[in-house]
């Protein structure tokens, strides 16, 4: 029997939000639904905070020589930006604060295997935020986020704060792709087969192998630069016989699969999304769950291709410019089947599907320049340019966190109960669609030109380009904190939200909105996530209900 | 509605699946161990391929002997751990908690052993980068040698009448770290054959031993406090027949711990 | 403002060809160049195709399929079509083997010399480059002659650094314990910028250098002309060219203002005070030090970041900087 409601969920219903009071109850917490809002304030508070520095980089950048601050300042800034943005935001967002509070529901479950460790998981993400958070108050690291060695050895500052903090954002991240591999595989209902699963699990589950299987090895490699740089062991250092290349070998075996646990979550919330609000069912779902464990492979064989100028073998780099074109093909092969989901439906262009569609345009444009960095002949011009800088902001920033503020569009109304405003919503996402573009693609002509990254000076001839890029990233700054401001608003003046405002058929949206502590009553009954026919438009509610006589749970 | 026995989850259905996906996640966390050291593992490949006669030289001050005494009580302790592990599920709580403690035990010689181990090295100086003495530990070493470029770049590429013009390099010092020299020394206990010389960077063995080996340590550690809490647990009679879940998975956690010491043996201590 | 006024300074013509090359690659110094620009070029269109035809298609499918009433259903619900996976991966894959090849051939000439190249070392150091010459001369910049295969064999003295020169597309880290290399071949006559393009420290976006392509016949005058100063030049003219080679002038001024290092105006005979405690005169032997074991003599305000010269200066040269210093400076040596 269908435990939607007809009347949307008032603050007295005992709803997961309200179950249990104080803080103490929240931070003691076994509800995968509150460690994911727990986790969604976390990444969002890293978020800002990385945004930040960007904004302190952007603007030393305006002019050539210094404008804000001094060399070292501008050194610490872009490498506190990246490894905040990488490892407080990016890396845990899509999991650890959609996964969690989606993950079980899609799967009609109470809560996720090993709630424990989920709870520990992200007491070790705040310990590692404070280890980083140290890190700039202790001297600041000034390395990049790669923290190559040897100058990573024998810089000063606080490097051993920041690369420890990362280690233990890395456990975090460890157990909690280790706590959803063994969700979906023990604690599936019986009917539910593999590709009867929501495509948003396929891409958690293939993310979680990767978060199992690569994490460890950026571990012991963060390990070894420490102990390189506390007791001098001298792996990592020529003078003592070391070779400083095998840390680079080490680095990216795990930040190449890294940027697949970025990206793959992201294209299953697009998998989502795209068919919701296409009203249409899901275009070639086996050929996307089957990228995306091709994806998770093939990602696993490609790092080298960061180091085709390192003095690797010419054989090495061959190889590896060959296996990172095969990694392109599974996310090609996505966008069509996105595209063609659209064919033919009934689109609804709500602030979520905005993001979709900036998306389907931004990411394209960062996979295609992967095709001049995959290339040998072009990569050595290309390589430590801004056309790089660029590319990887199109894929994580104009793939994996447009396609998170599209699920937080899309589930904020499920996770509090609230509609925001939909006007606001909608300006927000073109803002920071025009301003992301004129921030990053303003890089790529900059990259090709010659401008090399990690620049605090530059030749004059960069300048306007520079100063566009800027004033680009202004434009989308705004964008972002207009998103906080109506979010937060519609905590206290959003209008009460139905189960189902989008009128989704993935099982969250069987319960109320918010859910209640318990998730179902009962288990939901056999039906098919990406068929609409048994839903219904309300308009007095102006959310979707089951049909009456459909088949639904 | 599911009854709820005190070790049944309210998440879970039936105590199978509950117990399925703790093995699961256990194996789960295994592969993360095996990918931790996999790293070490590799560095130590890379580095014996590229100079073997440093693996070949520095081992010998390593005592087989000590190693083989710890090889075989971490095997013990594994088929202790393993009779406990059944000793658990047949209830039989006696015997459990005896095994179990006979598996601390082993635990608590490997450490005492390798404490032996390591304070010797300390000692004679074989230790990693910087701290490793010649001085303390061989007779016929000179001063630390100082590692050098190649003395002149390699040849043009072609047909080697085209010599290269470029004068040899004047050695200069590299990389970063401060040159150390040392006087001569007294012998260690276990030393290289006398006819075999000491090659460059002997201490690079040593960073990767006291790497894999004290990581190792640490995972011995680890166990030791797990293996101490369901001990506590078994002597309140906690596990029986229809639990004994923690008693398993702390057994293939360290039968894990056996197995890496199985692989890091052989490789640090047997090099032909 | 500033801004303002490059913005509108600057016409669409003069801002699409920034310093001359094309809107998206500056000028090309070889025919390599040539080459892999034609390649990005390739990509290029190869992108703007499928971006076209996915953004167009996108466009097209909100305008005719946008809902017009709410709760409107979807026209269709087709959900699999095999041929069309099968065609829309067959043709990527087609097309990233043909971009593949033709970059690994290119790469191939990019990265291997022909036979008779003429040999160049660079070392790299926080942050200068030096090109030492095949007559042993150092320089600060690389001279080479047009026409000619040039082949640099590159270390560095400290920590990982990249030799990019922008308009030949070539590329190589530098590294500390090894030798890389790289090779070019250079058009016409003319002056190419050498980049850092790997993030090593405070001074990063300064190592910066040139590439001067000697017309034909001119550059073996250049370099004897320029080999000889030792010999050829008064000491502390010859003391001044060498700090410019070695790189010294990437930290130390000659006009008193504070860089990485102290200037070296007014230098000879001040006392120095000593991150030690300690207060020394700088005289000869001071200096001398300075070069062979800077680590030992810091002086206080400044940071222990210079390299040490031992083994990269002869006692010769070390005299002509020596006396290049004094003249700087208008103090004696202190009486003995």
């Amino acid at each position: 029997m269908s435990m939607s409601t007809h009347t949307p969920s008032s603050a007295a219903d005992d709803n997961y939000l309200h179950h249990g009071r104080g803080l103490k109850s929240w931070l003691t917490t076994l509800d995968h639904k509150r460690i994911g809002v727990l986790y969604l304030i976390s990444v969002l508070t890293s978020f800002f905070l990385g945004g930040l520095f960007a904004m302190l980089v952007r603007t030393e950048l305006l002019t050539s020589g210094r404008t804000i601050m001094d060399a070292n300042s501008y050194n610490q800034s872009f490498t506190l930006h990246g490894a905040i943005m990488i490892f407080l935001f990016i890396i845990p967002s899509i999991p650890a604060a959609f996964g969690n509070f989606v993950l079980p529901v899609m799967l009609g479950a109470k809560d996720v295997a090993f709630p424990r460790l989920n709870l520990a998981s992200w007491y070790l993400y705040v310990v590692g935020a404070v280890f980083a958070l140290v890190s700039i108050l202790a001297g600041g690291v000034d390395t990049g986020w790669t923290f190559y060695t040897p100058y990573s050895t024998s810089t000063g500052g606080a490097v051993v704060w920041l690369t420890m903090g990362a280690f233990i954002l890395g456990f975090s991240s460890i157990f909690t792709g280790l706590n959803f591999i063994v969700t979906i595989h023990k604690l599936r209902p019986a009917w539910m087969g593999w590709f009867k699963m929501p495509l948003f699990l396929w891409s958690l589950y293939a993310t979680a192998i990767i978060q199992v299987l690569a994490t460890p090895v950026l571990g012991i490699t963060l390990v070894l630069l420490v102990l390189e740089r506390t007791f001098g062991v001298g792996i990592f250092d020529p003078a003592l016989g070391g070779d400083p290349v095998l840390y680079q070998h080490f680095f990216w075996f795990y930040s190449h699969p890294a940027v697949y646990i970025m990206i793959l979550p992201a294209m299953g919330i697009i998998s989502e999304l795209v068919s919701v609000f296409s009203r249409k069912h899901i275009f070639g779902y086996r050929f996307i769950a089957y990228s995306s464990i091709a994806i998770a492979i093939f990602g696993f064989l490609v790092w080298g291709h960061h180091m085709f100028t390192s003095g690797q073998s010419g054989l090495a780099n061959m190889i590896f410019s060959a296996l990172t074109f095969s990694v392109s093909i599974p996310s090609a092969i996505k966008v069509f089947n996105w595209l063609t989901t659209m064919y033919k439906g009934s689109l609804r262009l709500d602030t979520p599907m905005l993001y979709v569609l900036s998306f389907l345009f931004l990411f394209t444009i960062g996979g295609l320049t992967g095709l001049f960095l995959g290339t040998l002949a072009t990569d050595i011009h290309l390589h430590d340019t801004y056309f790089v800088v660029a590319h990887f902001h199109y894929v994580m920033m104009g793939g994996t966190l447009i396609a998170f503020l599209g699920g937080l569009h899309y589930w904020w109304p499920k996770m509090f109960g609230r509609m925001y405003s939909e006007k606001w919503g909608r300006t927000a996402a073109v803002m920071i669609f025009v301003g992301f573009n004129i921030t990053f693609f303003t890089q790529f002509v900059m990259g090709s030109k010659g401008m090399p990254r990690r620049y605090y000076n530059y030749p004059p001839e960069f300048t306007i380009y520079h100063q566009i890029s800027t004033y680009g990233s202004y434009l989308l700054a705004a964008g972002f904190v207009l998103i906080a401001v109506y979010l937060i608003a519609s905590l206290f003046k959003g209008r009460p939200a139905p189960a189902n405002p989008w009128g989704a058929g993935t099982m969250e949206w069987q319960c109320a909105s918010p859910p209640p502590y318990y998730n179902f009553h009962a288990a939901p009954a056999e039906h098919d996530p990406y068929d609409f026919s048994h839903l219904r438009y309300d308009e007095s509610i102006d959310g979707y209900l089951p049909a009456p006589g459909a088949q639904g749970s | 509605m599911a009854r709820h026995s005190t070790h049944l989850a309210h998440h879970f259905d039936n105590a199978t699946q509950q117990f399925e996906s703790s093995k699961l996640g256990m194996w789960l966390f295994l592969a993360t161990e095996i990918l931790l050291f996999g790293g070490l593992f590799v560095a130590y490949t890379v580095y014996r391929a590229n100079h073997p006669e440093i693996f070949v030289y520095a081992h010998h001050f390593l005592d087989k002997t000590l190693g083989g005494i710890n090889t075989l009580v971490l095997i013990c302790s594994s088929l202790t751990m393993a009779l406990a592990v059944r000793a658990a599920q047949l209830g039989q709580r006696q015997r459990t908690v005896t095994l179990l403690a006979v598996t601390l035990l082993c635990a608590f010689a490997f450490l005492g052993i390798k404490y032996v181990e390591y304070k010797a090295k300390w000692e004679h100086g074989l230790l990693w980068g910087r701290h490793y003495q010649p001085a303390l530990h061989d007779a016929s070493a000179g001063a630390h040698q100082v590692p050098v470029l190649p003395a002149a770049p390699p040849q043009a590429a072609g047909d080697g009448s085209e010599a290269s013009l470029i004068a040899p390099a004047a050695p200069a010092p590299v990389g970063l770290a401060p040159q150390a020299t040392a006087p001569a020394p007294p012998a260690g206990k276990h030393e290289p054959p006398a006819d075999l010389a000491a090659p460059k960077n002997v201490h690079i063995f040593f960073g990767i031993y006291f790497a894999m080996t004290g990581l190792h340590g640490i995972h011995v550690l680890a166990g030791m406090i797990a293996i101490t809490w369901i001990l506590r647990r078994a002597r309140r009679g906690e596990f029986g027949p229809e639990y004994y879940t923690p008693v398993d998975l702390v057994g293939l956690y360290w039968h894990l711990v056996d197995l890496i010491w199985i692989y890091l043996f052989p490789l640090l201590y047997l090099i032909k | 403002m500033n801004a303002l006024n490059t913005l509108l300074g600057s016409g669409p013509g003069a801002f699409l060809a920034q310093g001359g090359g094309s809107f998206w690659l500056p000028q090309r110094g070889t025919a390599i160049a040539g080459e892999v620009d034609s390649i990005f070029n390739f990509i290029l269109w190869v992108s703007l195709f499928f971006f076209v035809l996915i953004v167009g298609v996108m466009a097209v499918f909100i305008v005719r399929y946008r809902q017009r009433r709410a709760g409107e259903v979807a026209a269709s619900s087709v959900s699999h079509n095999t041929a069309l996976e099968l065609t829309w991966t067959l043709v990527p894959v087609a097309l990233v083997i043909v971009i593949f090849t033709v970059g690994f051939r290119a790469y191939l000439k990019l990265t291997v010399p022909p036979v008779d190249a003429y040999e160049v070392l660079v070392t790299g150091q926080k942050w200068n480059w030096q090109f030492t010459y095949p007559n042993g001369y150092r320089d600060g910049q690389l001279h080479v002659p047009v026409d000619k295969a040039i082949r640099l064999v590159m270390s560095s003295e400290d920590v990982i650094h990249s030799f990019f020169i922008p308009d030949f597309r070539v590329k190589q880290d530098v590294v500390p314990g090894r030798y890389s290399k790289i090779w070019f071949k250079a058009e016409a006559p003319g002056e190419h910028v050498i980049l850092c393009a790997e993030f090593c420290g405070t001074g990063h976006s300064d190592m910066i250098s040139k590439v001067i392509v000697h017309p034909a016949g001119e550059f073996e005058t250049w370099l004897e002309a320029a080999g000889g100063f030792l010999d050829k030049l008064p000491p502390a003219e010859a003391g001044e060219r060498l700090t410019q080679s070695l790189g010294c002038n990437a930290c130390h001024s000659v006009d008193g203002s504070r860089m990485v290092g102290p200037s070296y105006k007014g230098l000879f005979g001040s006392p120095r005070r000593l991150k030690s405690g300690d207060t020394v005169t700088a005289d000869e032997d001071y200096i001398r030090r300075s070069m062979l074991d800077p680590a030992g003599q810091v002086v206080e305000g400044f940071d222990p970041v210079m390299p040490t010269f031992q083994g990269r200066v002869k006692e010769k040269e070390i005299a002509v900087i020596i006396a290049y210093i004094k003249s700087l400076s208008d103090r004696e040596a202190p009486q003995p």
